[in-house]
């Protein structure tokens, strides 16, 4: 037996500050995410694999110089894998455990479930723009300098539609459901979204729809600020609005188990 | 005049609770004083953990009041949460999150929280504080949850099912820690369907069947009922019994059931206690074996919630 001396648990309560609790909330799921092999094959190995790919094997017609046109895209569908596929099957499976209730029953306020994901999300984000980022400079990657403001801004702005929406599903249904419909959408939106084509290249009642959605309005955005160094308020406006309404969406439906 | 009673560490009136078309708490009144231990009770499906978690602020009541700390849990949840630990049925972490990780993010929401390390060695966690949650057995798992209800300092604890894929050895290490908790001035209610350990443990029983209280009291008052009660004790064969039947008072018989092997039965106090042994020493005799037994606790569940299995 231990012999616990008397006042070891007399009570002292109080609520930690609240920025080291964010921060080490993020903190905990960004190194997670990394620390999963499932994870990190979607979020770095499958885009580094289409920049390598696409860019050094001439399989598919691209237009030259061809890591300058594929590099956006694959940036868009990381930000996507990360903030939406990854995070709504992590989601899922960290409701299943019973996560949510363990931090809903902490001094961590409830909005911070979220936000706290979503940053562990954004330094996911950094991560991947920093290693795909270097290895297509690497190939040869020259993005346009007028554009690099507008594509941060795109980058946040996609990172919080895909996020939201990955709450929404994430947050409502069953974990082994949400693991099935995230990479059904992920595969769909990768073919048919936008990301593989670009939406110019689907046929038309598609390639309006394909605009519509975040994976066209991101892969487009950013395809428009580093080809052609123009701001793509656009697609800029389609992300926000997603982001909103999913967002809106997510905050009623998310269940903590 | 008299004083107002101390708030209660938990106050629960009347509370109604249904999921769908069933009523899984059904007007259950319970009440925990400050620093007092109290067990709930009850067979699977009894309403227990919806008992909990309404305290806990994860449910919503349909009806009735409950207050923690003379807080409401939906209410009152922010000023609330800080100061009440809590370990959910199952526990409660990330698949891949290493113990000592979990542990560390619980700590750092409370202000002036327990050692995190010293917390890990004494509920034996120091091995695998770097073992991911899901490869934890379920009693490490277990132990890991009751960390993190603990780590906080809170002034009341919620237990669902503490104990539950513990080893023996766990086991009376959560039982210590439990009587320090009340010790120390912590308020805890925790639910159980093991009888040994609400008998152990808590100051009150509360016996819970299909969302209803079907006894309260503290184990002695609920074991104790007044009515019948057995002496036994061991001794040479063959004694002549009576000038024992004589001595004891009216109501007691005295008999030997078997050869060696004596019965009073009757009520028994300290009274007849001391005449069995007077006449035992008169005999000349060394009574062995003597207890008093009395009905257990599981005996008193039985006869309340049935005793056919439930789903």
């Amino acid at each position: 037996m231990t012999g616990f001396s008397p006042g070891t648990f007399a009570p002292a309560p109080g609520r930690g500050r609240l920025s080291r609790m964010l921060i080490t909330q993020a903190r905990t799921e960004f190194v997670l995410t990394l620390r999963n092999g499932e994870q990190v094959l979607l979020t770095l190995l499958i885009p580094l694999g289409i920049l390598l790919g696409f860019t050094l094997l001439n399989v598919v017609p691209v237009p030259s110089p061809r890591v300058d046109n594929i590099t956006p895209r694959v940036l868009a569908l990381a930000v996507m894998s990360t903030a939406f596929t990854g995070q709504a099957i992590a989601l899922g499976f960290d409701r299943r455990y019973g996560v949510l209730k363990r931090l809903a029953a902490t001094a961590l306020p409830r909005w911070s479930l979220v936000a706290g994901r979503m940053l562990a999300v954004l330094g996911v984000v950094v991560v991947q723009l920093l290693v795909l980022g270097s290895v297509a400079a690497g190939l040869g990657w020259h993005p346009q300098p007028a554009g690099l403001p507008s594509a941060v801004l795109l980058i946040l702005a996609g990172t919080a539609a895909f996020g939201a929406l990955g709450v929404l599903l994430g947050g409502a249904l069953r974990a082994e459901v949400v693991l099935a419909v995230a990479n059904m959408v992920w595969l769909f939106l990768v073919v048919a979204g936008g990301i593989a084509l670009s939406v110019h290249a689907l046929p038309r009642p598609l390639s309006t729809i394909a605009a519509a959605l975040p994976s066209g309005a991101l892969a487009e955005g950013l395809h428009t600020a580093l080809v052609h160094g123009v701001a793509p308020w656009g697609a800029l406006g389609v992300l926000l609005a997603w982001a909103a309404v999913a967002g809106l969406l997510a905050a009623r439906t998310l269940r903590l188990s | 005049m008299t004083l107002p009673a101390p708030l209660a560490a938990v106050e629960v009136r009347g509370l109604v609770r249904s999921f769908g078309t069933v009523r899984a708490v059904d007007g259950l009144d319970l009440r925990v004083p400050p620093a007092t231990v109290l067990a709930l009770l009850g067979p699977n499906g009894a309403g227990k953990t919806t008992t909990v978690e309404v305290c806990e602020g994860f449910l919503r009541p349909d009806a009735g009041v409950v207050r923690v700390l003379g807080l409401d849990p939906i209410a009152d949840s922010a000023a609330l949460r800080p100061r009440v630990g809590v370990m959910p049925q199952g526990g409660g972490a990330y698949p891949g999150v290493r113990a000592a990780e979990m542990l560390s993010l619980v700590a750092v929401c409370a202000a002036r929280p327990l050692d995190v390390g010293w917390l890990l060695d004494v509920l034996g966690l120091t091995g695998v504080a770097r073992v991911p949650y899901k490869r934890l057995s379920g009693g490490q798992q277990q132990r890991l949850a009751l960390a993190c209800a603990l780590v906080g300092r809170p002034e009341v604890v919620f237990l669902d099912e503490p104990t539950a894929g513990m080893d023996p050895q766990a086991r009376r290490l959560v039982w210590e820690i439990i009587s320090r908790l009340r010790a120390d001035g912590v308020s805890v209610l925790f639910t159980t369907h093991l009888m040994e350990e609400a008998e152990a443990l808590a100051d009150q029983v509360v016996i819970i069947d299909h969302g209803r209280v079907v006894a309260q009291g503290s184990p002695a008052e609920l074991t104790s009922d007044g009515t019948q009660r057995q002496l036994r004790f061991a001794a040479r064969a063959g004694l002549d019994l009576g000038a024992l039947c004589t001595a004891l008072p009216t109501g007691c018989r005295a008999s030997e059931p078997r050869p060696g092997g004596y019965l009073v039965e009757g009520v028994i106090d300290p009274q007849v206690v001391a005449t069995v042994t007077a006449w035992c020493a008169q005999q000349g005799v060394f009574a062995e074996d003597l207890r008093v037994s009395r009905r257990s606790l599981e005996d008193v569940f039985l006869e309340l919630t049935g005793r056919e299995l439930r789903p």
